[in-house]
């Protein structure tokens, strides 16, 4: 690995630094399909430039489409977007989204641990490639909020075809965004927040 | 026109385990643990419970037998940083961060500022908080 040596290392713009008393922080992730605007997402809600972290992993070969079959081991590197929204002095949401494939994110040590939920962006363009990004969620009981990307020459589905299409429970919102503008964005993350108090309010009323 | 149709999925017990991104090895072999690339910090050796938004602040200046890496963490870190900010600053993959900084927590050259949450459901309190601060964006 090139380490480049620690003159040249770029670091936070000084208006990028977060105060001293900051003292915690919490995360959002961003999950959906290959170009459906995660990044874009992030990018408009976040009050830093968008910044890049990677992990790299070896996995066996078997089950990953170029090397179906084979015994050898592959490296993959999985890069993820984040930014970061300064809620209090004292508390910072990051928000992470990644272009990678979902199932290789999956495996990322920690990502959907202690996440306080996640936003599902659709594309109804491509609505399939949003079913297994889905199915892990379930699984692994992460509650999440569906955003409808607009894009000008998607289909438009009533809001109940779309929860039958994707097989989703009642309670879980369905929300159309434009995720290029700041404001949609921060109503998906709004909307994320109030299924997630009601969630928590259902587990303990008082 | 009818859009593709999925079928909806349940919480099983395997991942409901307390690590569920570290799935057991299964029969067919495909959910294998991820090994990771240790090249700056080396093959072994325990790592903190360190989160990639546990907050990093230095409480030293670089000793003279820091590392570049360490020196160049400490320097990033002078004001509070997440480790996702360090992993990305430093062009060091999470996992390497992490493990450079395990020493350095053990030697207390920084200090980590952990995440608040680790329970299955946030409490009200902190959520509230959280929409506070997106309406005011």
């Amino acid at each position: 690995m090139d380490f480049k040596g620690s003159d040249t290392i770029p670091g936070p713009r000084t208006e990028d630094h977060l105060p001293q008393t900051a003292q915690a922080a919490v995360k959002i992730v961003i999950v959906g399909g290959f170009g459906v605007g995660k990044t874009t997402m992030v990018g408009s809600v976040s009050e830093i430039r968008p910044l890049t972290t990677e992990e790299t992993m070896t996995q066996a070969g078997v089950g990953v489409d170029d090397n179906y079959g084979s015994e050898s081991k592959t490296a993959t590197t999985v890069a993820m977007d984040f930014g970061r929204i300064s809620i209090t002095e004292q508390l910072v949401l990051y928000l992470f989204g990644t272009p990678g494939q979902e199932r290789f994110w999956f495996l990322w040590n920690g990502l959907f641990e202690g996440a306080l939920g996640a936003v599902v962006l659709i594309d109804t363009r491509r609505l399939e490639v949003s079913f297994d990004v889905i199915g892990r969620l379930e699984e692994r009981g992460v509650p999440f909020v569906i955003a409808v990307n607009s894009f000008p020459d998607a289909p438009r589905y009533p809001v109940a075809d779309l929860r039958a299409a994707l097989d989703l429970a009642e309670e879980i919102p369905i929300i159309d965004c434009d995720a290029r503008r700041r404001a949609s964005s921060r109503d998906v993350l709004m909307t994320l927040l109030r299924f997630l108090h009601s969630l928590a309010r259902a587990k303990a009323p008082t | 026109m009818t859009p593709p149709q999925r079928r909806r999925r349940y919480p099983s017990q395997e991942t409901a385990e307390p690590h569920p991104t570290r799935p057991k090895e299964g029969p067919e072999g495909d959910t294998k643990a991820p090994e990771r690339l240790y090249v700056v910090a080396g093959p072994d050796g325990e790592r903190a419970d360190i989160d990639l938004v546990t907050l990093i602040v230095a409480r030293a200046d670089p000793p003279p037998s820091a590392t570049p890496e360490q020196t160049a963490m400490l320097r990033l870190c002078t004001a509070p940083l997440s480790v996702a900010e360090l992993s990305a600053y430093l062009s060091l993959p999470f996992s390497v961060v992490t493990v450079l900084l395990t020493e350095m927590l053990t030697t207390e050259l920084v200090q980590a500022r952990a995440p608040i949450v680790r329970q299955a459901l946030p409490d009200r309190s902190l959520l509230e908080a959280v929409m506070h601060g997106l309406q005011r964006l």
